[in-house]
C-alpha cells in the first residue's frame, strides 16, 4: 500500500523479501545497505536472534531518485523465514506492494523453498492480496555452492508463471541489484496502472 | 489490492498543525504520526537528534504485534500503549484504526496530561483522515502516475 504525498511530494512503496530460513533475504538488505551512497539510505535495522536469525523482520529505507518531481522512496523489509515465525510473516506483508522471493538453490532446500511459496501465496490471500497479481519477482540464490540445483529446474518448480527471476549470490552482490530493480519498477507500473 | 493512502496539501498542513499543538499543549518532546504499514506522515517538536524513518518503522512492528497479541487472547486491538523508560517515556494511540499517534515525554510533564491532550488531538486527526478518505475516493482521484512513461521509470534505474 503505498503512500502518496502530494504536499512533501514523496511516494513510498513498501517491497518484501520473502523465502525459507537462512535463504539469504537478511544478506540481500545487507548487501544493498553496504553498497549505497549514505545520503540515499537510512539505518538498517534487524530485529534478530542472538544467532542472526531474523526474529521480527529487517529494514532498510532507499531512495530511488525522482519521477516526475516525486521523491521516490523505498522500504525494504525481510520476513524471518523459520517455520514457527508465521505469525510474524503476516503482519510483516500488510500493506506491500511488491514482493520478492529469494530461493534457496541448494537441493535439500527443494522442499522448504515450496513450502515458503505456499506459505506465501496462503498468507498473501488473507491479507486480501493474490500472489499472481501483486509484483512479484523471484531470486535463485546460493548459485555459488556445489549442491545448488540448475537454474531450469528450480524455473520449472517455483516460476510456472515466468515471473522475472534471477540468479544470485547474495553475499558478493551477484543479482541483488537485478532483482531488487526489477521489484520496484514493477511496483511503480503498477501504481502508474492506478493500483486499484 | 488494498487503497493506497494519499495525502493532500491542505489535509498534510492540518495534521501537521494538530501535532505542532500536541507538542506544546502536552509539553511532550516529539509527537510523530506514523501510518499502520510503517511510514512516517507527520513529526512535531525535537526531532533533530531523531531517526524518524527507523522509528516510524519500528512503531508499526510493535503495534502490528501487539495487535496480534490483542487478537489472540480475543481483543480486537490495544489502543493505547505506554512505555515507561529512565528519562523518557512513549505513549501510543491507535486513531481510526489506520494510523498511530506517537508522543515522547520527559519529567517536564505528566502521563495525565498527555493523555488528555493526546485523546483531544486523536479526535481531531480522525476526522481529518475521514476527510481525506472521501477525498481520495471520489472520482476523479485517479492515480496521480496515470501520466508517468515507461521511459520515466526505466530512467530511474539508468546511473
Ligand atoms: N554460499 C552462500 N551463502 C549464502 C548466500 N546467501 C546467504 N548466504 C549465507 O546463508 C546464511 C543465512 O543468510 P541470511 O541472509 O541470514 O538468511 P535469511 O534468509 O535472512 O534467514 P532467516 O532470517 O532465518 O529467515 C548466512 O550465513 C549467509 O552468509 C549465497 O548466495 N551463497
Ligand atoms: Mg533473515
Amino acid at each position: 500500500m503505498s503512500f502518496i504525498n502530494y504536499s512533501s511530494r514523496e511516494i513510498n512503496c513498501k517491497i518484501v523479501y520473502y523465502g525459507p530460513g537462512l535463504c539469504g533475504k537478511t544478506t540481500n538488505l545487507q548487501y544493498i545497505y553496504n553498497k549505497t551512497n549514505p545520503e540515499t539510505k537510512g539505518k538498517l535495522i534487524s530485529l534478530s536472534t542472538e544467532t542472526d536469525r531474523t526474529l521480527f523482520f529487517d529494514f532498510l529505507p532507499l531512495s530511488l531518485g525522482e519521477i516526475r518531481g516525486f521523491k521516490t522512496r523505498f522500504h525494504l523489509y525481510t520476513v524471518p523465514g523459520q517455520v514457527f515465525y508465521d505469525a510474524s510473516r503476516k503482519l510483516i506483508l500488510k500493506g506491500v506492494d511488491g514482493v520478492v522471493f529469494v530461493a534457496d538453490s541448494q537441493v535439500e532446500r527443494m522442499e522448504a523453498n515450496i513450502e515458503s511459496m505456499d506459505n506465501l501465496r496462503v498468507n498473501l490471500a488473507e491479507q486480501g492480496y493474490d500472489l499472481n497479481k501483486v509484483p512479484f519477482v523471484i531470486q535463485y540464490n546460493k548459485r555459488d555452492l556445489p549442491n545448488a540445483v540448475s537454474e531450469e529446474e528450480l524455473r520449472n518448480v517455483l516460476n510456472p508463471r515466468g515471473v522475472p527471476d534471477f540468479p544470485g549470490v547474495a553475499p558478493t552482490g551477484v543479482g541483488v541489484f537485478d532483482t531488487l530493480k526489477a521489484v520496484a519498477k514493477l511496483v511503480l507500473t503498477e501504481l502508474k496502472k492506478g493500483g486499484q | 489490492m488494498a487503497t493506497q493512502l494519499v495525502m493532500y496539501e491542505e489535509e498534510f498542513h492540518r495534521i501537521n498543525a494538530v501535532c505542532d499543538r500536541l507538542t506544546k499543549d502536552a509539553n511532550a518532546k516529539v509527537v510523530f504520526l506514523v501510518d499502520k504499514n510503517g511510514q512516517l506522515i507527520s513529526a512535531a517538536g525535537q526531532t533533530h537528534n531523531i531517526d524518524t524513518t527507523s522509528l516510524a518503522s519500528l512503531t508499526a512492528g510493535n503495534v502490528a504485534a501487539m495487535g496480534g497479541l490483542a487478537k489472540l487472547i480475543g481483543e480486537n486491538e490495544f489502543p493505547n500503549q505506554f512505555h515507561e523508560g529512565a528519562k523518557d517515556s512513549l505513549y501510543m494511540t491507535l486513531v481510526g484504526g489506520r494510523v498511530v499517534l506517537v508522543v515522547i515525554f520527559d519529567n517536564r510533564t505528566s502521563l495525565g496530561l498527555v493523555r488528555l491532550r493526546i485523546k483531544k488531538a486523536s479526535d481531531e486527526l480522525e476526522k481529518i483522515f475521514i476527510a481525506l478518505a472521501a477525498r481520495s475516493s471520489a472520482p476523479g482521484a485517479g492515480s496521480p502516475f496515470a501520466e508517468i512513461s515507461d521511459a520515466d521509470i526505466d530512467n530511474l534505474f539508468s546511473e
